[in-house]
């Protein structure tokens, strides 16, 4: 046992050094590694929904768009009126300073964590109480109609989009940025990481599998579904919000539909990479996701014009033919690996009762 | 508001006829087609190449039927006869992918633009000149129901009609009978995809194209399907008149902007209702 722990922590302190060393071995891509971790996260926060509950949503681009939306509003409204702002398309009249600039976007993703979450509380009763696919397309309903009506609103800037505050001027280091908002995601993806781990050792896992396998047994077994249901998507609302923040300052615009509430792009990039990976595992989503963004960025510039052709293949391909996704596959081929001990004896036994 | 109601219900025959294709593949196949309005839109477009080639956009009501019946073959060849008895959410995913496919090749081929194909049908004005009534939206309304009609008959008399119910009703018990299942998938799928290519050709005529605006029919007979029920014609009937003048009222009030919105709120409100109506009695939506 002491041996597998010990593998464990030279795992992961190597992820963490590699993390904490990728900006600096690739300043290059800096940016491509900030949306990874993103994507990680989002996928990793998905999995808890389609893989563990067997809740398949498309509504945690829900979460992500209003983190997004929270985080550039507070920043600019802490300090400047919002409306002006998006009328004057940013920067031109109100500059932020740096301090000004932190704080807006420490309090602006304090806010796109806690009201997604929220929110997930206050309509979970309502929308869980959906099952199957019916849950699947209203919540890709609430997800298109949220970038629709954002797309309506003045004060965010409608359909001409929302500029986020720049980077401060004054820090002259020309890398800052990317270093800032590669730590941000970097720090969101070890606490998201660390969270879920902590939820897949606990009970609240083994319920929320009880809930995919079969709802009914476990409510007659005294189980509280919904209030574990509403807390797991309360749970991914967190972490989708603050994913979103990140993202919306990283981007530096928020239109409506086509960076927030993007249901053609990241809203079904989250439920393929964890499909990819393998859903209902704790590294599928965080292998698929990392699989999924070297293919996607690899491919994306060589198939120009064609990307979402190649998307709808790909969609497909893996949906068809590996439901199960890579940690699926691995798992049948290897089951030891994954702790699932194959008695021997009792295998034994078993043939010659036959 | 007269203006309103009228466009509403005119509108919303139109979207009976698309919710209707989606009630048949979703009773007899058990899929549900993310992709159904990018047929739509399709079928759509077929109508508005011939209306570029010089050819009066109003045969397409006539050819792109035929042509997409085709394509729902093809469709259903390649794809969705591998989803067929799998779960559902694997059929929401890989129509999802093929919804994907159609609206960037669409956009390939046709461009980003919204076009419309002019029929040049001229308006009629009702009420002293203050309501204005497109003929091309009567003109759609019509061929809509005569083509419901005529749908009816065949599921009812024809061989392929009766093959298709009973699918619907047992797909094993049909199989044993002896009933080509595997074709009668494909042929309903060519159907749905036949249905959609009519309701494309008189959007073409009465309202807008665009590559990207699939999304919003497949929402819409979608919410039609479910408030109707499966194969319940004359439901699908009214509820798809009530959708048209809940749009145009929601037009009307909250603004165009919010049009789109208020039809995906409606979903989730309907699907909402439903699961509070149901919970009363401990049970859930299936």
């Amino acid at each position: 046992m002491d041996k597998v722990k010990q593998k464990d922590l030279i795992l992961y302190s190597g992820l963490i050094i590699l993390g904490l060393a990728a900006p600096f071995l690739f300043p290059g891509f800096k940016v491509q590694l900030t949306i990874l971790c993103v994507l990680i996260v989002l996928a990793m926060t998905w999995n808890l929904q389609g893989g563990e509950m067997g809740y398949n949503t498309f509504g945690n681009i829900l979460f992500y768009g209003l983190g997004m939306y929270l985080t550039a509003s507070v920043q600019v409204g802490m300090f400047f009126p919002l409306a002006e702002w998006t009328e004057s398309g940013g920067e031109k009249t109100f500059v932020h300073t740096t301090s000004q600039y932190f704080q807006g976007m420490g309090v602006g993703l304090l806010v796109a964590a806690l009201v997604p979450t929220i929110i997930a509380g206050a309509i979970g009763y309502a929308i869980l109480g959906l099952r199957g696919h019916y849950f699947a397309i209203c919540t890709l309903g609430l997800g298109i109609a949220a970038g629709e009506i954002a797309g309506g609103i003045e004060i965010i800037g409608a359909g001409q989009g929302f500029t986020t505050p720049p980077f401060p001027k004054d820090i002259v280091d020309p890398g800052a940025r990317g270093d800032f908002f590669y730590f941000l995601s970097f720090v969101l993806l070890i606490g998201t990481f660390v969270f879920i781990k902590w939820i897949y050792g606990s009970r609240f896992k083994l319920i929320l599998n009880a809930i995919r396998d079969n709802e009914d047994k476990a409510e007659a077994m005294g189980i509280q579904t919904m209030k574990y249901k509403i807390v797991g998507w309360m749970v991914s609302a967190f972490f989708a919000g603050l994913a979103g923040g990140i993202m919306g300052g990283l981007i530096g615009y928020i239109d409506s539909t086509d960076v927030a509430f993007d249901g053609r792009e990241m809203g079904v990039f989250m439920v393929l990479m964890a499909i990819l990976g393998g859903k209902g595992t704790l590294w599928g989503p965080v292998i698929g996701a990392t699989l999924f963004h070297f293919l996607k960025e690899g491919f994306w510039t060589l198939i120009l014009g064609w990307q979402y052709v190649a998307l709808g293949v790909l969609i497909v391909v893996i949906v068809i033919y590996f439901p199960e996704g890579l940690m699926g596959w691995l798992r049948e081929k290897y089951p030891e690996r994954f702790g699932e001990v194959i008695d021997e004896k009792d295998r034994k036994a078993q043939v010659e009762l036959k | 508001m007269v203006q309103a109601s009228l466009d509403g219900i005119l509108l919303g025959i139109l979207f009976a006829l698309i919710a209707y294709g989606m009630a048949l593949q979703w009773g007899v196949m058990n899929i549900i087609n993310i992709a159904q309005g990018d047929l739509v839109i399709l079928g759509g477009y077929i109508a508005y190449t011939m209306y570029l080639a010089g050819i009066h956009p109003a045969w397409g009501v006539i050819v792109s039927p035929i042509i997409m019946f085709f394509v729902g073959w093809a469709l259903y060849k390649l794809v969705i006869n591998k989803v067929v008895d799998r779960d559902l959410f694997i059929s929401i995913l890989a129509t999802f992918g093929i919804a994907i496919i159609f609206q960037q090749l669409m956009n390939f081929i046709f461009g980003a633009d919204v076009v419309v194909a002019q029929s040049e049908y001229g308006t009629t004005m009702l009420f002293d000149n203050s309501v204005t009534l497109p003929n091309s939206k009567i003109f759609s309304a019509v061929v809509s129901i005569l083509y419901a009609i005529a749908l009816v008959i065949y599921m009812k008399k024809s061989r392929l009609g009766r093959a298709i119910r009973a699918t619907a009703q047992n797909a094993r018990a049909a199989k044993i009978l002896g009933v080509d299942t595997e074709k009668v998938y494909a042929a309903t799928f060519g159907i749905n995809a036949a249905l959609c290519g009519i309701a494309g050709a008189l959007i073409a005529i009465t309202l807008t194209l665009h590559p990207y605006v699939g999304l919003p029919y497949t929402v819409r007979s979608f919410m039609i399907v479910i408030v109707a029920g499966l194969g319940n014609l004359p439901a699908v009937a009214i509820s798809g008149m009530g959708l048209g003048l809940f749009e145009e009222f929601a037009d009307y009030i909250l603004g165009t902007e919010f049009r789109i919105g208020a039809v995906f709120m409606l979903l989730v409100f309907i699907l909402v209702y439903r699961r509070f109506k149901l919970s009363k009695k401990r049970e859930y939506l299936k």
